[in-house]
């Protein structure tokens, strides 16, 4: 069996990897995570969950008309996963490069368990992921999350708020039900793969500062790992 | 080294490792919200490479099955409407690396099972379908897919009732496809890349399919029916077996 996931990889390039609910934030400290990371000199690559070409079409017809089940669901993400773990993730870490990953196998986890995928086979599913140097959780509670995506004025969207689980018809109260599911799926995930739990309330700054506090512990090993061969071809 | 045909058994969680398949009951981990025990309708999977004549069996047995009094339905492979469009598009594209490709086809698969194999046998109909994941494990086997985690993977496969394998040499079957409409990319597996030749890769590729499917009979319990014989002989076969099982 694969166990890639759960074994460090051996690329010289840097995986880092957020994950959290909607609202929880982290799309933000990434953001700000790769600029610094940037302006530190690293090359970083920035990859989005669910970005890839080839199963968008997939998605937005399984979307479109309410066809997708859980299964498939988990499927097709996997499929995107692969896609684009092969082709947007392996090449940068085989160059060296830090890549900056939006979401990982976790949100998975979380998300198709929530739908009621059995928990152990989406693990396995996954076994071909490479493992991240750093996985960084930004906790929240769900209340904190609904609050901030309603004063951005976001359209809950329907996979996200669960509503193809037909919990609630109103979205706010199905995103709540669904999220507040998935809050305990990764409760579970941070035990069982060693998450990083980033308090997700505090002040936007204060957050950054940990978890650049937490980065910089794994790219400074990066510039070390560069330098090696220069210094033995001399 | 991990598609060389005689490579020790995997160590997947599939019970058929172990002989301890239950017909009509999911191989693995299954679908938690899809309880399928006690669905009266039987599945029933026609296996077997291309051009060895899987259709022709089913339109027959289908036919049969019917006039004795049998709802009948069929399926296939690679034919949900969710999926058929990106399939076809990555197989055109021809761009998809290996391990995209099962995914692909495994979404496909659980869009069907979920879709059309599970409700037909809760409404007790004979569903017969022209190829199952042996297919699917076989092409991916022979691409280096590790066999432990493709075993896991279709782990929510319910198993057939009945497999028929409809096992044939690769001379023989060469000769049917030349005759009929010849040699493709994809099942001469010219992804694989063992040259320019199609001929020589088509002959290596099925050879290697062959050997994929024939380590998997013990395992899945397949019927194995000799498929260089006439239509007749074969649909004679296939139909004592199926009406010694449906009515015993």
């Amino acid at each position: 069996m694969l166990n890639n996931l759960t074994t460090p990889h051996d690329h010289p390039g840097k995986l880092f990897v957020v994950e959290g609910i909607d609202g929880s934030g982290k799309t933000t400290q990434l953001g700000l995570l790769a600029k610094w990371l940037a302006a530190e000199g690293h090359r970083v690559f920035v990859t989005e969950w669910n970005s890839s070409a080839l199963v968008k079409a997939a998605t937005k017809t399984g979307k479109k008309k309410n066809a997708l089940t859980p299964m498939t669901f988990s499927l097709l993400h996997a499929t995107d996963f692969a896609d684009r773990l092969l082709y947007k993730i392996i090449p940068p870490l085989k160059a060296g490069m830090i890549v900056l990953a939006d979401r990982y196998a976790y949100t998975a986890f979380a998300r198709d368990v929530t739908r009621g995928v059995d928990r152990q086979w989406v693990r396995e599913l996954y076994s071909f992921a490479v493992k991240p140097d750093l996985a960084l959780y930004f906790r929240v509670p769900i209340d904190v999350s609904v609050d901030r995506l309603l004063a951005r004025r976001v359209k809950l969207k329907f996979y996200e708020a669960g509503m193809d689980l037909g919990w609630s018809a109103s979205p706010v109260e199905s995103f709540r039900l669904f999220q507040g599911k998935v809050l305990d799926e990764y409760d579970r995930i941070v035990d069982e793969y060693g998450l990083n739990v980033v308090d997700a309330v505090g002040s936007i700054t204060e957050q950054q500062r940990v978890v650049r506090n937490l980065i910089a512990r794994h790219v400074e090993s990066v510039d070390i790992a560069t330098e090696i061969p220069s210094e033995q071809s001399a | 080294m991990s598609n060389q045909p005689d490579s020790p058994p995997h160590g997947g969680l599939v019970e058929g490792a172990n002989g301890i398949i239950q017909p009509g009951r999911y191989y693995s981990r299954g679908i938690p919200y899809l309880p399928i025990n006690g669905y009266p309708g039987k599945l029933i999977a026609i296996e077997g490479t291309d051009g060895v004549g899987r259709s022709t069996q089913i339109q027959l047995l289908r036919e049969w099955l019917e006039v004795r009094g049998y709802g009948v339905v069929e399926t296939g492979w690679t034919r949900s409407p969710l999926m058929q469009p990106t399939i076809e598009l990555a197989k055109s594209s021809n761009t998809l690396n290996k391990l995209t490709f099962v995914l692909l086809y495994a979404t496909d698969f659980a869009d069907r099972l979920e879709k059309e194999i599970i409700p037909a046998l809760k409404a007790g109909f004979v569903v017969l379908t022209d190829r199952y994941i042996f297919t699917a494990l076989a092409r991916a086997g022979v691409r280096g897919v590790d066999r432990a985690w493709l075993r896991t993977l279709y782990g929510f496969a319910i198993a057939p009732h009945l497999v028929f394998y409809l096992k044939i040499d690769v001379e023989t079957l060469i000769g049917r496809v030349l005759e009929s409409r010849g040699m493709d990319f994809w099942e001469s597996g010219m992804d694989l890349k063992h040259g320019d030749d199609i001929y020589d890769s088509f002959r290596a590729y099925q050879n290697k399919l062959l050997r994929e499917y024939a380590s998997m009979a013990d395992e899945f319990h397949f019927r194995v029916v000799d498929a260089r014989r006439s239509v007749v002989h074969i649909q004679d076969e296939l139909r004592r077996q199926v009406g010694t099982f449906l009515e015993p």
